[in-house]
């Protein structure tokens, strides 16, 4: 009978030690949800959401000092996605940090760029491709349309294009004519 | 991998529809070529959106056959005049793919005359070499003409291993669409003899021609046809049971060898290769007559079509004028559809040209289109899934992309659903499953178009940040190393001054001495 208790007792008391050895040893690590958070991030660098870059919001967002609904690029949806994964209650996205757009590029006006090298500074992603005194050119592939490059240029000579990419498909239940392939026929 | 043969048994493939064949319709009147039309559109734009090398100048003079693009590898389909003429501008018309989105077309204004270019055939094509046989098609346009229009020569060529059998798929399952059965019963010599040139390309050893058991007078041409076939090549002609999506190439590889082709493989990890009859007549045409494909046969019918029949019609002529060659449409049509009332899709206008995979144009009228039936919530009966020909779960593909969440939706291999429309046919709800797939498929692509641009940027980001610490740590060193100078450099003055203290003292000494 005491035995019996006493090798139970031991029993429950190596496997709860094993088990805290095992909870410190695999904790759930911090940077694993940074990391994830930074996966549902865009990735524009734009810094709209006021901390340098998506990484730093994605940390900031984890620690829970900022809010979900600062990055405009991502839009509601990356709200969304943010909520879920967090496990919270998704909220409209903040406005004051910019409002979700199209997606753009930049586009450098190669008459006016005087080469001052200042746009090549300023782009988080070396999307900028130029030297001193030369023209200067977006490789438009990297080009995550974060704006960073319009304040420095002395010269105003970067406008932004719409990045052309193939047509968001709409889905079967909005479509306008109600039943998808009710597309109505037009005869020219 | 094992090689699968096509045996004296047929299999089945799982799910499947017995639909009404309607195919009569259109075969009541022979076979009739269409004069080319005025204008022709030719789309310079392939799948892959790349744009093709154009090989001919605005306001040059063609003749039918001349190549206008050439050929970078191949997976380039080379397009070729339909008739004489003058090269146009290069516009933008409504395209075929995607659907209703602008592609660039060459546009061909015909001078009436029709002239041909005269054709070099591939004289001794029995003895050529493979390789030589598959450039030569693919110099002449080949391309596939069931109606997806893949580059011939990309399926024919390539490290496949031993290439066993060669399926001329004459199995055209889906209801209205005829163009195939008309060619086999006006042209069943060629497509016999354009089969073994196929084979001769693709180093099959023999040739299984598949057609459906409804199509009675094609199986005698056919039979007749081999019999009569002067070349010594074995080839075979199979009845196949007539269940829609029997015509799908995976389905009928299933049925005729009991084997599945892998859901990531290609039939010719089993050492097959299938071919549609019309790319096999054509592929004739171009050997023996030096023929470049410049023309299809299409079927027009429907019951909005006043003279349902069968064209052959040039590559590149506008629809308009097919449907207006076929009677034009009846006062109550509906809908004008691209492919057949299955997998086929509703085309917004009638302006797009005829191209290489224009197998049926489909006129479906008011009561046909069924456009009033109200979409219900799915009830989870499962008809979807014992008619679907791929093994899917449809109804769990639909839940997974109504809610957004395409990444499972790929995980239960949306993309290998073949877009039959059995699904969406039983379904009692009236869910339009196949527009649910087709958009999530479109969406998911998109969505890994983002994935990969934010992988990208991140990359980018995170290697300028490393270079810029790089190069902060790299300017503190040098920052440090000038002040460690300049604080050497103190001791240096010291020791200038000492050298100075030295030399004044020296001086001192000496005019003293002095």
């Amino acid at each position: 009978m005491l035995s019996a208790l006493l090798t139970l007792t031991a029993l429950m008391a190596l496997s709860g030690l094993v088990l805290l050895w095992l909870g410190r040893r695999f904790q759930r690590d911090e940077d694993s949800l940074v990391e994830q958070i930074n996966a549902i991030l865009p990735q524009t660098q734009c810094a709209q959401c006021n901390y340098p870059g998506c990484r730093p919001y994605a940390e900031a967002i984890a620690t829970g000092e900022a809010d979900i609904n600062q990055c405009p690029p991502g839009g509601n949806a990356g709200v969304h996605a943010l909520a879920s994964l967090l496990n919270i209650e998704p909220k409209p996205l903040d406005e004051s940090h910019g409002e979700y757009k199209p997606p753009v590029i930049a586009l450098i006006d190669e008459q006016r760029c005087i080469g001052c090298t200042l746009c090549i500074q300023a782009c988080p992603v070396d999307a900028i491709f130029g030297a001193a005194r030369q023209m200067h050119t977006v490789i438009a592939s990297e080009c995550t349309g974060c704006e960073l490059c319009l304040p420095p240029c002395p010269v105003d000579c970067i406008d932004l294009i719409e990045r052309r990419e193939p047509d968001r498909p709409t889905r079967p239940d909005q479509s306008a004519a109600g039943a998808p392939t009710a597309i109505p026929m037009k005869v020219a | 991998m094992s090689t699968a043969t096509v045996g004296e048994a047929l299999h089945a493939f799982p799910g499947g529809l017995e639909l009404r064949h309607h195919k009569q319709v259109a075969c009541q009147t022979p076979l009739r070529h269409m004069p080319p039309s005025e204008r022709h559109y030719l789309s310079i734009t392939d799948r892959q959106g790349r744009t093709a090398e154009l090989i001919v100048d605005e306001g040059q003079l063609v003749k039918r056959g001349q190549a206008l693009t050439r050929a970078r590898g191949d997976f380039d389909v080379v397009t070729h005049a339909p008739t004489s003429g003058r090269i146009g501008p290069i516009v933008q018309r409504d395209g075929l793919w995607p659907y209703g989105a602008q592609t660039e077309c060459i546009e061909l204004l015909a001078d009436g005359l029709d002239d041909s270019i005269i054709g070099e055939p591939l004289s001794d094509w029995l003895q050529e070499a493979p390789d030589r046989i598959i450039d030569f098609l693919r110099d002449h346009g080949l391309a596939g003409l069931g109606g997806a229009a893949f580059p011939s020569a990309a399926k024919l060529r390539g490290d496949w291993g031993s290439i066993q059998t060669l399926i001329l798929n004459g199995a055209e399952c889906e209801p209205w669409i005829a163009c195939d059965e008309m060619l086999m019963r006006t042209r069943a010599n060629e497509v016999v003899r354009g089969g073994i040139v196929l084979a001769r390309a693709a180093g099959a050893r023999e040739v299984v021609i598949a057609i459906e058991d409804q199509m009675g007078e094609v199986g005698q041409h056919l039979s007749r046809a081999i019999r009569e076939c002067a070349i010594d090549f074995p080839i075979r002609l199979v009845r196949v049971n007539t269940i829609y999506p029997e015509g799908g190439e995976r389905q009928l590889i299933q049925v005729l060898t009991g084997q599945e082709v892998p859901f990531d493989g290609l039939p010719q990890d089993l050492g097959l290769l299938c071919h549609n009859v019309a790319t096999a007549e054509a592929a004739l045409q171009a050997v023996e007559g030096g023929n470049a494909l410049t023309e299809r046969v299409v079927t027009v019918t429907g019951p909005g079509i006043r003279r349902p029949q069968n064209l052959i019609a040039r590559i590149g002529t506008p629809i308009s004028e097919l449907l207006k060659a076929a009677g034009g449409m009846t006062a109550d049509a509906a809908r004008l559809i691209l492919g057949g009332p299955m997998s086929g899709t509703a085309l917004p206008s009638d302006r797009m040209p005829v191209t290489k995979g224009t197998n049926c144009l489909l006129v479906l009228t008011e009561t046909q289109v069924q456009r009033d039936q109200p979409v219900m919530p799915c009830i989870n009966c499962g008809e979807c899934v014992r008619v679907c020909p791929a093994h899917l779960l449809p109804q769990q593909l639909f839940r997974m992309i109504e809610g957004e969440r395409l990444e499972a939706a790929a995980n239960l291999k949306l993309f290998d659903c073949i877009e039959c429309g059995c699904c969406a046919q039983v379904c009692p709800s009236h869910i339009p499953l196949v527009d649910w797939y087709r958009h999530g498929k479109a969406a998911r692509r998109l969505e890994q178009l983002d994935q990969r641009r934010a992988a990208l940027a991140k990359r980018r980001h995170e290697a300028r940040e490393a270079r810029l610490k790089q190069e902060r740590i790299e300017r503190d060193a040098r920052r440090e190393k000038r002040r460690q100078k300049l604080t050497e450099g103190t001791q240096a003055k010291d020791e200038i001054q000492a050298a100075i203290e030295r030399a004044k003292r020296k001086k001192r000494d000496d005019q003293s001495a002095g």
